[in-house]
């Protein structure tokens, strides 16, 4: 009788990933990295930015194609509405880190991903960006991220994926760290 | 110049352990060491400090503990005056006093400059220990001024303080420990938390490090571990060394210490600590879960589990000049201090590149790192392996030389 394992796919090459990290202590300078977006004030509260090239690996690089998100406010805030607010796009993308994170560790402690459904909120109280109470800060007093995830893992394996997760996630880390914002005009 | 076969730089346990193992060979050296034997146990600790490791597993080549507690914990003098002991009874070759100044590379074997001459080798063991000074983080400049600051190498007891707010920052052995005395001394404590080692005294009735030491985790190899850079990076276990006595999170938050997340920054003299305090706590539950099952798995049957880190609502800044803090300790880890060794064997942060204590420069050795060769090497129990495997390396380079030299030679 043979018995056919079908390997982990969950479509990360974590070969390429960790032969960066090999090829590192030789060639430190590839690791620095500059991530750009270009935004462009269109009208009201509405606005559009473009994702098209970044610097890594020694190079400039560009995206396949470029990306475009509009960004905007509510209608209840008097907007148009056209597009989701910044600090929803700012939980896209940690739930988009965390998720990615999740696959890539699952892939390589060989645990197959059958679904992964993160739903994240984030409290906040407008005191602060209207300027109504300088005690209350602008952005979120906290956020909270609920990960249901279906998976060949016992649940403290896929605990250990989650919180693996957080520890390599970059949006997570800017997040949860303070970092130096220098706005320049030009 | 004087020349000797082995120049051991330190003399602690690693590096008399290793005398210990090549005399036992009849290979001709010497030990330098800066001060006296176990010179950081009589300078650089604290009052209240134990060992981390109980009586029973303080073992060296050549010796073991023979007192009447076993299960106990020695204090700093009482390690001192045992490696003292050990140092005497293996009739150690220590040159005390003796200040390596630099070592360097020549004529296929190492200059050994000291405050007291000159030594030629043909090979050296580094042996002045990982933990020679503290490693403070640059963040540390921008505390304002007027605010007592102290590192585990220079605290003694609470009489070193002033009154009022301690921050303590690191929650590994030293960091948990002296959050523990301070609180105990009534200072209120806030104790800021990065990745950590969650380990409980005692498991299933015995030491944990028995259970560690019995199950084989203790002797887990380097060249076994799926990753090696990160194991050695490992910080200390939250351990103290009293029978029976836990200090992890939940026992110093449920006495009244106030956990926050590890410092990420100072900004205009408000400390910055990161959201991240719930995960680094789930990574450590997480982590003593797997080492408990392993633990499980060798000994059969399940034993107790330990209830989940607890993390309240805790502040993202402190206001270093409210008057609420007036002490930080910095228990952030220790670091090697090579800066006389001119051999390249650093990487680019300075950290001597090994092969389990083999470099790659033939005839120089380390020890005393963190799993250095096996996961016990931080440990005193660890550089009795470690030694005689270096030993056993080291032999076979000189034996190599001498053939070398035979066959030059006929």
């Amino acid at each position: 009788m043979t018995t056919t394992e079908t390997p982990v796919d969950n479509g990360v090459n974590v070969e390429a990933l960790l032969g960066v990290r090999d090829a590192l202590p030789g060639t430190p300078e590839i690791a620095k990295f500059q991530w750009r977006s270009t935004v462009s004030w269109v009208n009201g509260t509405h606005s559009r930015s473009d994702v098209e090239t970044f610097y890594g690996f020694g190079d400039e690089q560009q995206h396949h194609t470029t990306f475009s998100y509009d960004i905007d406010h509510p209608l209840q805030f008097a907007a148009q509405d056209k597009g989701a607010t910044p600090v929803e796009v700012v939980l896209a993308a940690l739930g988009g880190c965390l998720t990615a994170g999740v696959a890539a560790v699952a892939q390589q402690r060989s645990i197959q991903l059958r679904s992964v459904r993160a739903t994240l909120a984030a409290e906040m109280d407008l005191h602060g960006i209207l300027g109504a109470d300088p005690d209350v800060r602008n952005g979120f007093s906290g956020v909270t991220v609920s990960y249901q995830i279906d998976a060949d893992a016992t649940a403290e394996e896929i605990q250990a994926l989650v919180a693996q997760s957080q520890k390599r996630s970059a949006v997570y880390d800017i997040i949860t760290n303070p970092t130096s914002v220098t706005v320049e005009v030009h | 110049m004087p020349s000797t076969t082995t120049v051991i730089v330190g003399a602690g346990h690693c590096g008399l352990a290793m005398s210990h193992c090549l005399a036992a060979r009849s290979i001709d050296h010497i030990v330098l060491e800066r001060a006296e034997v176990a010179n950081s146990w009589r300078t650089q600790r604290w009052d209240s400090l134990r060992l981390l490791s109980p009586n029973w597993m303080t073992r060296l080549p050549g010796y073991r503990y023979r007192g009447d507690d076993p299960d106990g914990y020695l204090s700093a003098p009482e390690v001192a005056a045992m490696l003292g002991d050990y140092a005497d009874t293996s009739a150690a070759p220590v040159l005390t006093s003796t200040t390596v100044t630099s070592v360097r590379a020549a004529g296929g074997g190492y200059v050994v400059r000291t405050d007291q001459g000159t030594w030629r080798a043909r090979t050296v063991v580094l042996a002045s220990g990982a933990a020679a000074v503290p490693a403070v983080p640059a963040l540390a400049r921008l505390v304002p001024a007027g605010l007592t600051c102290l590192t585990p190498v220079g605290y003694r007891n609470p009489g070193d303080l002033p009154g009022g707010g301690v921050l303590v920052v690191g929650a590994s052995a030293s960091g948990i420990q002296l959050a523990d005395e301070l609180h105990r001394c009534g200072h209120p404590v806030t104790l800021a938390v990065g990745e950590h080692v969650r380990m409980p005294r005692t498991y299933r009735g015995r030491d944990i490090l028995w259970w560690l030491d019995a199950s084989g985790v203790l002797d887990q190899r380097y060249d076994e571990v799926d990753d090696l850079v990160r194991a050695r990076k490992v910080p200390s276990m939250q351990l103290v060394g009293s029978p029976g006595r836990t200090v992890d999170l939940n026992a110093l938050s449920s006495a009244g210490v106030r956990l926050v997340g590890r410092l990420a920054g100072i900004a205009d003299g408000v400390a910055q600590f990161s959201g991240s305090l719930p995960n680094v706590c789930a990574l450590a539950d997480l982590k003593l879960g797997r080492l408990l099952n392993t633990v499980d798995a060798w000994a059969g049957a399940a034993g107790e589990r330990f209830a989940p880190t607890a993390v309240h609502s805790t502040p993202l800044g402190l206001d270093l000049r409210s008057g609420e803090i007036s002490t930080i300790v910095w228990a952030t880890g220790y670091r090697p201090d090579l800066s006389w060794l001119h051999v390249p064997v650093l990487e680019r942060k300075g950290r001597v590149v090994h092969d389990g204590g083999v470099t790659a420069c033939p005839g120089l050795y380390l020890i005393g790192m963190p799993f250095l060769r096996r996961r016990k090497s931080s440990l005193i129990d660890g550089a009795a392996d470690d030694a005689a495997e270096l030993t056993t390396h080291l032999a076979g380079y000189l034996d190599a030389l001498a053939g070398r030299r035979e066959r030059s030679a006929s």
